[in-house]
This record gives C-alpha cells, sequence and structure tokens, in this order.
C-alpha cells in the first residue's frame, strides 16, 4: 500500500472517531458543484460514517438561474435579434416551454464555447450582436471579463453580456439568515476562493456563523477539509480554516478582483429555490451599458417556473435530497433532464444519478 | 498545468501530461515559465505555490494523527 492511501486511511478512521466525539448527526454543506461531483466520484461520501450527511448548497451556477433566463435567450435565437453563445451545460436546460436551446441549433444562431476566448472570434465573424449567456460564480466571472476587454479592446463592441453572475458569500449569509438552516459547517469552494481570497469569510466566524474549511479538490484534499472541519464542529470553533493553501491565498487573486472591481456592481437577482438574494448577483457597471445585453436588447427581467413535481430549488437549498424527488430517476435523468439540477454536470442530481445515491 | 512559454501579455502555451494548451494569461501578475498553474475555462486563474510532494504528506500525517486538537493548515 502506498503511504498516500496509508494516510487516506487513518485519516477516514480520525474522521469516524471525531464524529463519534460529536455524539449526534452533523450537516456539512458543499457549497461547490464540483466538490458534489468530486466528493461522490472519487467515493469520499461512501467512506464517512453514516452521522455525516453531505448537503449540496448553491454552488451550481446553472442550477441556480432562474428558468425564464433560458427562455429569454432562446426568445433572441429564434427572433433572429442575436447568436447566443453558451457554455454546454445551458443548452441542454428546459426552459418553461420544456424546450432547449439545443434544439435551436439549427438556426446556426446557437453557438456553444468552450472558453470565454472563443467569443473574441465569434464577434469578430458574426454581423449580429454575440449574446453571451454568461453565468458563473467568482471563479469563471473575471475570465468573461476578460475575454469581454479583449474584445473591446480590438474594438469589438458587438459582444454583449446577458450576465446572471452570482456570489458565493452573499448566498451564504443568506442561507444562514433562515433559523432552520439545520448546517453545522461548510466545506468551502476551492476555485471560487482562489479569486475571492479566505477572508471574504471573514462573517461566518460572527454571530451567526457557521465553520468553514476551504478544500481543494483531490481525494486527500477532501478527506482533510471534512476532518478540519469535524474538528471545528467537535471544539465548537465558528473558525474558517484554509485547508487548500497552495492555491488560496487571504486576498485573493488581485488581478482578477482588480477587473471584477473596474466593471460590475452587485446587484440582487432572482437565484432559483432561494429568491432574491440582496447583493448576491454582478452586473456590468453604467459604463458598460452598451455592452449589457438586457440593455441593449430589451430583455425582459427572468421569471422563475419550476417543472411541476422538479424539486432542484429545494435540493439547491439543502432542503431535500434528490431521491426525496419522486422524478429523480425515473422521469428525470441526465440523458433526458426535467430540471437543472440533473442537466448540469456539477447538479447534485446529476452526480447522485451517476456516482450512486447513498447519502 | 506548467507554462511552457509565455507568447504575448495575454497567451501563454501549458502542458500537462504531454498535452500542450494555449491558455490566456491576463489574470496572472507574473506568469513565468515553469510556474504551475490552475487553468479554468481556458484561463490560467492561479498560480501554485508546489510544496514538495513529501512535505504535503507530511502535512497530511499530521492532520490524520493529531486528535482533539481543531485542524487546517493555515
Amino acid at each position: 500500500m502506498s503511504e498516500e492511501s496509508a494516510l487516506a486511511r487513518q485519516l477516514v478512521s480520525e474522521i469516524g472517531a471525531v464524529t463519534a466525539r460529536i455524539g449526534r448527526p452533523v450537516r456539512l454543506m458543499e457549497v461547490c458543484g464540483t466538490h458534489t461531483v468530486e466528493l461522490r466520484k472519487q467515493g469520499i461520501h461512501s467512506l464517512l460514517p453514516p452521522e455525516v450527511v453531505l448537503v449540496s448548497g448553491p454552488g451550481c451556477p446553472v442550477c441556480v438561474t432562474p428558468s425564464g433566463y433560458i427562455d429569454n435567450a432562446m426568445k433572441l435565437v429564434s427572433e433572429g435579434r442575436a447568436v447566443v453563445a453558451t457554455f454546454g451545460d445551458l443548452m441542454k436546460v428546459p426552459g418553461a416551454s420544456g424546450r432547449t436551446l439545443a434544439s435551436l441549433s439549427g438556426t446556426g444562431r446557437v453557438k456553444m464555447v468552450y472558453s470565454p476566448r472563443e467569443l473574441v472570434e465569434a464577434a469578430r465573424s458574426s454581423a449580429l450582436p454575440v449574446v453571451f449567456l454568461a453565468v458563473g460564480f467568482e471563479t469563471t466571472v473575471p475570465t468573461i471579463l476578460s475575454s469581454l476587454m479583449d474584445a473591446r479592446e480590438q474594438g469589438l463592441r458587438n459582444l454583449l453580456l446577458y450576465t446572471a453572475f452570482k456570489t458565493v458569500p452573499p448566498a451564504l449569509r443568506f442561507l444562514l439568515s433562515d433559523p432552520s438552516h439545520g448546517i453545522d459547517g461548510f466545506i468551502l469552494p476551492g476555485h471560487v476562493s482562489v479569486i475571492i481570497g479566505s477572508d471574504a469569510y471573514a462573517f461566518l466566524e460572527e454571530d451567526g456563523g457557521r465553520p468553514g474549511v476551504i478544500t481543494g479538490f483531490d481525494g486527500m484534499d477532501m478527506l482533510v477539509g471534512v476532518l478540519a472541519l469535524l474538528r471545528l464542529i467537535q471544539a465548537g470553533q465558528r473558525k474558517v480554516r484554509n485547508a487548500y493553501p497552495r492555491a488560496v491565498t487571504r486576498e485573493g487573486n488581485a488581478r482578477a478582483l482588480e477587473l471584477m472591481a473596474r466593471t460590475l456592481a452587485p446587484r440582487s437577482e432572482t437565484w432559483r429555490g432561494l429568491g432574491a438574494i440582496p447583493g448576491a448577483a454582478l452586473g456590468l457597471q453604467d459604463w458598460l451599458a452598451d455592452a449589457d445585453a438586457q440593455l441593449v436588447l430589451g430583455i425582459p427581467p427572468a421569471e422563475d417556473r419550476e417543472a411541476p413535481g422538479c424539486l432542484c430549488s429545494r435540493v439547491i437549498a439543502g432542503v431535500s435530497l434528490p431521491p426525496q424527488c419522486g422524478l429523480f430517476g425515473k422521469r428525470c435523468t441526465p440523458d433526458d433532464p426535467v430540471g437543472p439540477c440533473m442537466v448540469s454536470s456539477e447538479g447534485t442530481c446529476a452526480a447522485w444519478f451517476r456516482y450512486g445515491a447513498s447519502r | 498545468m506548467k507554462i511552457e512559454q509565455i507568447l504575448d501579455r495575454r497567451r501563454a502555451v501549458v502542458s500537462e501530461g504531454g498535452v500542450r494548451v494555449e491558455v490566456d494569461v491576463s489574470l496572472l501578475a507574473d506568469p513565468r515559465p515553469g510556474d504551475h498553474v490552475i487553468v479554468h475555462a481556458g484561463y490560467a486563474i492561479e498560480t501554485l505555490s508546489l510544496e514538495d510532494a513529501e512535505e504535503r504528506l507530511e502535512l497530511f500525517r499530521k492532520l490524520a494523527e493529531l486528535s482533539g486538537e481543531p485542524g487546517g493548515t493555515g
């Protein structure tokens, strides 16, 4: 046995011992969709004692985007007003009509991209405005802004952003404001924290807060993160720890934060499942009004309507677990999804479906 | 991923497992060849401080053995 796997066993055994000392069930929220997937894909969930319940948080950007956003984007395409460019996940999310952007591929006005870098060429080669479905958290936000700035520096003014940018700290604050949240601690996101820095979570140490541990994504990182969090819970310490110091600093990525501060302003927007959270979204500042698709093209506010029977909104809020949904694994699968939690590769339902539904 | 070559103030070539791809490095303050970086959606978002493997194992070892003390590594 390699030393690493011997250590993993030791970590698992220590996790068991600390959980036993806590002496009651604990609910740990993994905030980030990547953790939702990796904890299950790497089988970490199956190594934890049954008293440790992992609940998914609101950190899947596609999942928290209201359904009306998709309808608005589809309307731009079907009316021939713009080319809509998007990451692949959003192509498969049904709008209120049940149809998807993928169903409009034949128009030639839907463009899937892997990186925002592709947007500059897309804008250059299009006579129509190119509207990017700018969905994401702090990790993705600066990459999209960087591409927008690149396009503008090259004189391309037909790249527009339809922003649905979301920010993690206000969402956590909002979750904690509900006295019935039942969360004992947070497994804090690795890559969001790369951008915003560990100091951004200082509010978790205040009254009403909960301990949190910034955690990386390999198996050992996640075991260490869970163990560190359980120890904080056992000791009754409302502290934030950084268990991913090789990537995350206290201050975050200064260049990315500077770019965001120069271009964006906080807004209140609807999060699917959570409603309108004060200041938990980011929109373009006034000086970039000519790049704001909602203003330039007169896009109405996105309504949030959920498909009948879909529990995605409750799953996002950490209230329900996927198997509690009557559609899960039956009417709703990754191949034929009903709600965004099953569509997105980072969605909780998709992760449970693919990697086992035990806990 | 490791930076192999800086092409201009925005573009660099990175490699992992022998595969070379071009990424945007405009979000890094001072990208240099040899740096290990985290890449997200075609952009390098941070330079990794790579503790050597032995140091990392030592950290995990300490964490596994400590008991009762709150964990955390920074």
